[in-house]
């Protein structure tokens, strides 16, 4: 079966409590709250949101001021901006989006509601020295010879 | 990629927190969210600092950094367990150092834990560094343009009196002649 999807398009623009139960993407303004329980919000590319957000997942091309929670992942795509404080137990940021705010992946379930991998595997390492003194105030000069090790 | 032994020990202070609270200075950076947050449970604060520092040297306002920094960072005092500051105070004049030092060892707890990454020779190209964690003994290096270069090398000294409210926990010489320096706040 197709599932519905609701665009809310560029030249729309929303002041308000905007309150939802099917998934949703906004390529217009929207300013205040917006609430899709169980349900994706994704910002277009051209989608503008100063706006608390809360739903099950949020996908982020455009731009959202404002603190986002999901229950389920925020994902902030390439180009994508957030400025706010995101709570969700997963959050991808990818390589050219723009964040600025704070990220809580708290593990228990959030809800969608007002107040609510680990990485690629390494070469081999490089020899490392310690300083002598490492306990306390190494001095040495940067131009000083090195002893690194094999 | 390079190895790292400072951050082993910087998230063995994090991690005898529980829900440890850690500021990144650098630009957000996916993998290094995902690794914090997934992995230690960490609430993260972005600041990139970075692209403050951009956007005085572009503004021609660098004079007024400083007292930028001073006001720059709206965590409560005390309130943060884990400072990421990457090698973000090579590229600092002294006061905006001093200010960047000050604010942060006023917003790090007690027994809380700050590292740092300082270089040991003047790089000629402008850029700045993305540090990428791989996993907990590695990391790697995402060059990204810089609209000012690294100012002065501190000598170790110099980067101690930077922090007079600090201690130095452990301190390496990386073989690709970085320093990492974990400072610890006295409980």
């Amino acid at each position: 079966m197709e599932k519905d999807i609701v665009n809310i398009g560029k030249s729309v623009v929303i002041k308000g409590e905007l309150n939802g139960s099917e998934d949703l993407t906004i390529e217009g303004h929207v300013e205040g709250t917006i609430q899709l329980k169980e349900h994706v919000l994704t910002i277009g590319p051209n989608g503008r949101i100063k706006a608390q957000v809360f739903a099950k997942a949020v996908i982020v091309l455009g731009e959202v001021t404002g603190n986002v929670t999901a229950s389920d992942k925020v994902d902030i795509r390439d180009n994508g901006s957030v400025e706010g404080d995101i709570v969700a137990p997963r959050v991808a940021i990818a390589e050219g989006a723009h964040f600025r705010g704070s990220v809580d992946m708290q593990r228990k379930g959030v809800a969608p509601q007002p107040q609510a991998a680990k990485p690629a595997q390494a070469q081999a390492p490089a020899a490392v020295v310690p300083q002598p003194q490492a306990q306390q105030a190494p001095v040495q000069a940067p131009g000083a010879p090195q002893r690194v090790g094999a | 990629m390079f190895a790292t032994k400072a951050l082993r020990k910087f998230l063995t202070c994090l991690t005898s927190r529980d829900a440890p609270v850690l500021l990144d200075l650098g630009p957000v950076v996916g993998t290094n969210v995902s690794f914090f947050g997934e992995q230690f449970g960490c609430k993260i604060f972005i600041e990139d600092v970075f692209a403050d520092l951009n956007r005085h040297v572009r503004e021609g306002r660098l004079d007024a950094l400083p007292e930028f920094l001073r006001k720059r960072f709206p965590q409560p005092g005390g309130s943060v367990d884990g400072i990421l500051c990457w090698d973000l105070i090579d590229y600092l004049n002294r006061p905006a150092a001093q200010e960047l030092a000050n604010e942060l060892s006023r917003v790090l707890r007690p027994d809380g834990a700050l590292l740092g990454f300082f270089g040991t020779a003047q790089p000629r190209d402008m850029h700045y560094t993305k540090f990428v964690i791989v996993d907990d003994v590695n990391l790697k290096h995402r060059p990204y343009p810089a609209a000012q270069g690294r100012q002065a090398i501190l000598l170790n000294r110099d980067i101690i009196k930077l922090f007079p409210n600090l201690r130095v926990s452990d301190s390496f010489l990386l073989q690709n002649n970085l320093r990492e320096i974990l400072f610890r706040k006295p409980a």
